[in-house]
């Protein structure tokens, strides 16, 4: 079967784990890892598993562009932009899991292939993943006005451009629950906790209806399916207790434990980041594979 | 008498708010800040209890725009200055610039004590907006005294104008504090702060061990109006401070008046210590968790204590309202 290439731009985090999700996929090759520093982890590790390593950044990336045909952008939002321009002008396919928001939002179970069309995808951020598959399986049973999460995350797994991006984390985070969600109003908070051992990522949703008549069951039922679609990409996604409900608001309160591929279990917020790029990624493929064959 | 070597920031309009459920009204906002103005406060703080964009379900809708209260304050303002909270992650830039056009003149951009590393952005702009700046490092308990160093250089090196030792949980002790306020006197340039809580009856005791040690920003509440059992009681601090030979340049009288008179009657309840708050001070818990941590006893049939103590087990760190439902449910489902 063939398979397209994969780049990825950023040798931190959240690309160290991506390369060992994007290693399982069966539509996608592992090509090549682009740092800005030899000495990192990442492009370490890489080197060693036998992949193409660039340590100059994106020069050294368009200068290989043959190497690769899906990109993977994992810096910072204010890096994103440059790169994106550079190679969707190039003819790449980016997936940008920064929160800059060229592109449109992908969340997995709720839009999947919704962007394929699109040169670039964004991929919301961590606590977008975690908590918008859930405001989307309120709002697509009851109307829901308002819906706001809380993403706690242990300080260990939030690297440098988590950081310095924290704003464009709520803001990214709260239009996706919007448009991706299906709120109309949409709110996002995020908390570094660094106690030891560290955390497991843990997210609150709190969503309120807009009206008071509606079928408390039939809410359930819709989260608990949800919950079992993100299971499928992330098998440690689990709902904390039952969702609770108050006049026309719900809480519903989750736990995502990661596969510890790079990072260990307790950084979900990581893996579920890198786990719905790579479905997308492998997604994409499969579909650009079918149209060119 | 000695000169006055340091500022009192009056935080009754925005620590308060978590005592008020986040319901100041425009009439108890302005009464206030009259008062707090006519008594010679420097400074006082308007915000959510949570800060700037602080309105939400996880901490308590504001019943008010805050904007609208700092605007009001502002407006009241002969002498005195008016700040505003901003705890990144929940409050963001586009909210601390619409906070000045209402008229705040000084930003406290908060962070848990290992993490200011997420406020250089926030910082960067308090400066650029001509604020006076501070970094505040919230539940200061929670780590040894080199890393409060290292942190409060941190924010040092963003800009930062006065860093902070904020015992949220009102847990330290007077030594905890001389220890501390004395390792940053040492280290950093910048001007000191102290943020107490009572909720172990130490709260003066540990201002009075600030200022001794050099710190030349502190924190109070009229009537001790804060989360928790409240702050280290602005109109008592003023007294005590006289009483040690510093000039605090607060009117006593005024100051008294404005507690007693402006404050005490819209308070929901006397700002006692009561065994939950004694528990957040015995074990660390962040002190706004206080009235969340009624509804959830109440509502998932659990002892408040239970709760608490467990979230301090967990070292629950500022902001993580949401898991005391999490945990009240998870205590309800073992009995």
């Amino acid at each position: 079967m063939s398979k397209l290439k994969v780049g990825i731009i950023g040798s931190g985090n959240i690309g160290t784990d991506l390369m060992y999700k994007i290693e399982r996929c069966d539509s996608l090759d592992m090509s090549v890892m682009v740092g800005i520093d030899a000495d990192s982890e990442g492009l370490k590790r890489a080197k060693a598993a036998g992949y193409t390593v660039i340590s100059n950044g994106i020069d050294g990336l368009m200068e290989q562009l043959d190497a690769v045909d899906i990109v993977f952008d994992a810096t910072s939002a204010y890096a994103h932009k440059a790169h994106s321009d550079l190679l969707t002008a190039a003819g790449k396919r980016v997936i940008d899991l920064t929160p800059a928001a060229i592109g449109p939002f992908t969340v997995p179970p709720v839009n999947l292939k919704a962007n394929f069309d699109s040169p670039n995808v964004n991929m919301v951020t961590c606590g977008g993943q975690a908590t918008i598959p859930i405001v989307h399986a309120i709002s697509r049973v009851a109307p829901v006005e308002y819906a706001e999460i809380v993403a706690t995350v242990s300080s260990k797994s939030a690297g440098p451009g988590t950081r310095a991006n924290i704003d464009e984390f709520t803001h990214t985070t709260a239009r996706a629950i919007e448009k991706v969600g299906g709120a109309e109003k949409g709110k996002a908070i995020i908390i570094l906790n660094p106690a030891e051992p560290p955390v497991i990522m843990r997210d609150t949703v709190n969503a309120l209806i807009k009206t008071p008549h509606y079928d408390e069951a039939e809410i359930v039922d819709s989260i608990n399916r949800m919950v079992a679609e993100v299971q499928e990409y992330v098998p440690g996604y689990r709902l904390r207790g039952t969702p609770q409900f108050d006049g026309q608001r719900v809480s519903v309160f989750l736990e995502v434990e990661g596969a510890g591929d790079f990072f260990p279990a307790y950084s979900g917020n990581l893996d579920i980041m890198t786990a719905a790029a790579a479905r997308v990624a492998n997604e994409m493929a499969k579909e650009l594979l079918t149209a060119n064959a | 008498m000695e000169k006055k070597s340091f500022e009192i920031l009056d935080v009754t309009l925005r620590d308060g708010s978590h005592a008020m459920s986040h319901a100041f009204t425009p009439e108890q906002v302005r009464d206030t800040a009259r008062a707090l103005d006519a008594a010679g406060v420097r400074y006082f703080e308007v915000s959510h209890g949570d800060g700037l964009g602080g309105s939400s379900l996880q901490y308590g809708l504001s019943a008010h725009d805050e904007l609208e209260l700092i605007e009001i304050a502002a407006d009241e303002c002969k002498q005195a200055e008016v700040s505003v909270l901003l705890i990144p992650g929940i409050g963001v830039k586009g909210n601390l610039q619409n906070a000045v056009k209402a008229g705040a003149k000084m930003v406290r951009v908060a962070t848990h004590v290992t993490e200011a590393d997420v406020a250089a952005q926030h910082i960067a702009l308090g400066r650029e907006l001509g604020l006076k700046t501070v970094g505040f490092l919230m539940m200061s308990h929670m780590a040894p005294t080199a890393k409060i160093v290292e942190q409060a250089k941190l924010f040092e090196s963003y800009g930062a104008e006065v860093v902070y030792v904020t015992d949220s949980a009102g847990y330290m002790l007077p030594q905890d504090v001389t220890e501390r306020i004395s390792a940053l006197k040492q280290s950093i340039g910048c001007d000191i702060g102290f943020h107490g809580h009572n909720n172990l009856s130490m709260a003066m005791a540990n201002t009075v061990a600030a200022v001794e040690a050099g710190a030349t920003f502190i924190d109070g509440s009229l009537r001790a109006l804060g989360a928790g059992s409240g702050n280290t009681q602005t109109e008592v601090m003023v007294a005590v401070l006289e009483r040690l030979g510093y000039e605090t340049g607060i009117d006593l009288y005024k100051i008294m008046d404005a507690a007693n008179d402006v404050v005490t009657p819209y308070m929901p309840r006397p700002q006692e210590i009561t065994g939950s708050s004694l528990v957040m001070g015995y074990s660390g818990v962040y002190s706004s968790f206080l009235l969340h941590t009624q509804v959830a006893a109440k509502r998932f049939g659990v002892d408040e204590r239970d709760i608490l103590l467990e979230l301090g087990r967990m070292k629950a760190v500022g902001g993580q309202e949401d898991l005391i439902y999490d945990v009240a449910q998870g205590i309800a489902v073992r009995n």
